[in-house]
């Protein structure tokens, strides 16, 4: 919509005007890695983090989600749970906000997902260009996510003294009125424009081929003996999934208050590596060995997704690569999918 | 959309997405209890004034008990016998269906649904059908085989192959009864193992076929069981010489959320709540996992 330029001096009266009227979330340092946390003083924002443990997913689709409360499980009366108050995400990464539009799409078509849309609603999102790889395992230039055209209210390029803030929503319009900013000139258009190409050598390209080929090699590659390798190394341990900004896969439980009584119904994060994940009533599980699992996930990831919703389900963010205690990584795998094609392995 | 509509009745689906409200349950009241085998029971279940289920044969519903949970079950009774009630037959599994178990005609449950691709019936309209449930398989497909029933000189031959472990574990051995007077179908059924009563055919459903003969090119089969027994029905369906685009199958899986989304029904790309559960052998053969 427009191009504004907000001085590095005036960022801090920025977010604390915003603190506020909304809540405000963003990376923090945490043990000395960095981590998506709710914050009270925009000296903890750190939007120079490389990369988080887990995305920024957990404002919009908690770990574990209330669906609905009751009062007394016996007359079935129910009631959804109070949101959250209005929500600033600071700091989003171009990977993370394609795979927060992949969840805006899974919630919000089909039959709509009112826990989810409702929170998306009154969330709004300040992203920030990544200028330099988080490190060597983000390969987000080879999944085509190194920037993002939408799915920001604001989106911040460091412009060293300044912030350029591109303004893409009238939400965005509107958080813009609590900062002293001015107006971008052709100067600044310029020098941002030379800032944006400028960090294009800087990030390598890590796949050995077109990410617009992936779905086809996944396709051919559902015998491969990739897969048993991977399940001999794979300890299902669930990590690849719990730190993946686009798993949405959920398990839904009920849970009793000590009144026995008044409870909630609420979704967890579920993970289809987890050995019961696929089981049904009578004890028969359809992705019995790890081997198969890994499988779903990859195909999941880079195939099922997309012929589902229309989106890519990896955005290159390297998180799994770095949470695998077994090394098992997407670049990993995909290239060695890529190499066993090229063998003419014969394994389709 | 099959099913009794009155003026102002409300479909349960129609209703949910109206509301703010995916994953509340309407609460719905259990008006009889059937006790069938040791681990099954038909429930009669009735939604609010207003409401009905209209549903497909072949569809599932998710019910729960607040404070235990919910799970999907498969709908047993056919719309056409709706009359403002469905029916459900319940196997005692886990938490939820053990928690239903102890419930009495007169308490309430949570209904959500109906979930899922049901039996394309019109389709079937004209031909011979075949069907071949194994054991609690027999639920869904009763659904649908009512449905023909009460639609009969509008389809051609009705068989109907049932399988169950034992005779103590047969379900709507009434109905089965009923079934086996009437001049109109052919039933044969069989138990895996029989008892010092059972005077019917022992081995498993796969022998029932080499006691019919049917003509391939005008007859839809379909069948629902454990997912051990596909694989043989499927050899003795293509035996007889039925195309794949005749025979039906109606997959389990444990659908937690019903609306495509929570991925526990995922078969590679389908989601088995949206797509099926019901499926043509054509449009699964391809799917690894599937079966």
């Amino acid at each position: 919509m427009s191009l504004a330029i907000l001085r590095k001096q005036d960022f801090k009266d920025f977010v604390n005007h915003l603190l506020l009227l909304y809540r405000i979330g963003g990376p923090v340092q945490k043990n000395g890695g960095f981590a998506f946390e709710t914050i009270q003083d925009p000296e903890e924002l750190r939007l120079d983090y490389p990369t988080t443990i887990l995305p920024p997913k957990k404002f919009l689709f908690p770990v574990k989600d209330t669906l609905f409360e009751f009062e007394d499980a016996r007359n079935g009366k129910m009631k959804l749970p109070e949101l959250e108050p209005p929500t600033v995400i600071f700091g989003v990464h171009a990977c993370d906000l394609h795979a927060i539009q992949l969840l805006d799409h899974v919630f919000s078509t089909g039959q709509i997902d009112s826990n989810y849309v409702n929170r998306r609603r009154q969330t709004m999102i300040v992203s920030i260009e990544c200028l330099t790889p988080c490190d060597t395992n983000s390969f987000c230039k080879s999944m085509g996510t190194l920037t993002a055209d939408e799915g920001y209210d604001l989106h911040l390029v460091d412009m060293g003294d300044a912030y350029a803030v591109d303004v893409s929503t009238e939400a965005g319009q509107e958080l813009m009125k609590n900062a002293r900013s001015v107006p971008g000139s052709i100067t600044d258009i310029n020098r941002l424009n030379a800032v944006l190409s400028e960090k294009w050598p800087r990030f390598p390209y890590r796949l050995d081929f077109d990410i617009s080929d992936l779905p086809s090699l996944l396709n051919m590659s559902m015998k491969s003996p990739l897969w048993n390798e991977l399940g001999e190394r794979c300890l299902a341990c669930a990590a690849c999934t719990n730190v993946c900004p686009t798993c949405f896969c959920f398990d839904v439980r009920d849970e009793m208050d000590l009144n026995l009584s008044s409870g909630r119904r609420v979704r967890t994060w579920d993970s289809c590596q987890l050995d019961e994940f696929a089981n049904v009533a009578g004890g028969h599980n359809f992705r019995k060995s790890r081997a198969l699992r890994q499988r779903h996930r990859f195909m999941r990831k880079g195939r099922y997704i997309l012929e589902a919703h229309n989106y890519l389900g990896c955005v290159g963010c390297g998180r799994c690569a770095r949470a695998c205690l077994v090394d098992i990584t997407p670049v990993g795998v995909f290239n060695e999918l890529f190499r066993q094609k090229e063998l003419g392995g014969g394994h389709s | 959309m099959i099913g009794n509509y009155g003026q102002n009745i409300t479909s349960l689906a129609t209703h949910i997405a109206a509301g703010d409200q995916l994953f509340e349950p309407v609460p719905a009241r259990i008006v009889k209890v059937v006790p069938h085998t040791a681990l099954e029971k038909v429930f009669t279940i009735e939604l609010p004034d207003g409401l009905s289920l209209a549903h497909r044969p072949g569809q599932f519903v998710e019910v729960s008990i607040l404070g235990i949970g919910e799970a999907p079950i498969s709908i047993s009774s056919s719309p056409s016998r709706s009359n403002g009630t469905f029916e459900l037959c319940v196997r005692k599994a886990g938490d939820v269906t053990n928690a239903i178990h102890h419930l009495k005609a007169g308490s309430f449950i949570g209904i959500r649904g109906p979930f899922g691709r049901g039996f394309p019936i019109e389709k079937f309209r004209g031909k011979d059908m075949l069907f071949a449930p194994g054991g609690l398989g027999l639920a869904p497909l009763r659904s649908l085989i009512n449905q023909v029933l009460d639609e009969r000189a509008m389809f051609g031959r009705v068989l109907i192959l049932y399988g169950a472990r034992n005779p103590s574990e047969m379900l709507f051995k009434d109905e089965l009864g009923r079934w086996a007077n009437r001049a109109d179908i052919e039933l044969l059924t069989t138990v895996d193992k029989g008892d010092e009563n059972w005077k019917g055919n022992v081995g498993v459903i796969t022998t029932l076929f080499r006691q019919i003969s049917i003509n391939p090119r005008n007859t839809v089969a379909v069948t629902c069981g454990p997912p051990v027994m596909y694989r043989f029905v499927l050899m003795e369906f293509f035996g007889k010489g039925i195309s794949e685009g005749n025979i039906y199958l109606s997959l389990e899986r444990r659908m937690k959320c019903g609306v495509g989304k929570c991925g526990h029904c995922q078969i590679n790309n389908v989601y088995a709540c949206q797509s099926g559960p019901v499926f043509p052998y054509s449009e699964i053969k391809g799917l690894e996992e599937a079966l």
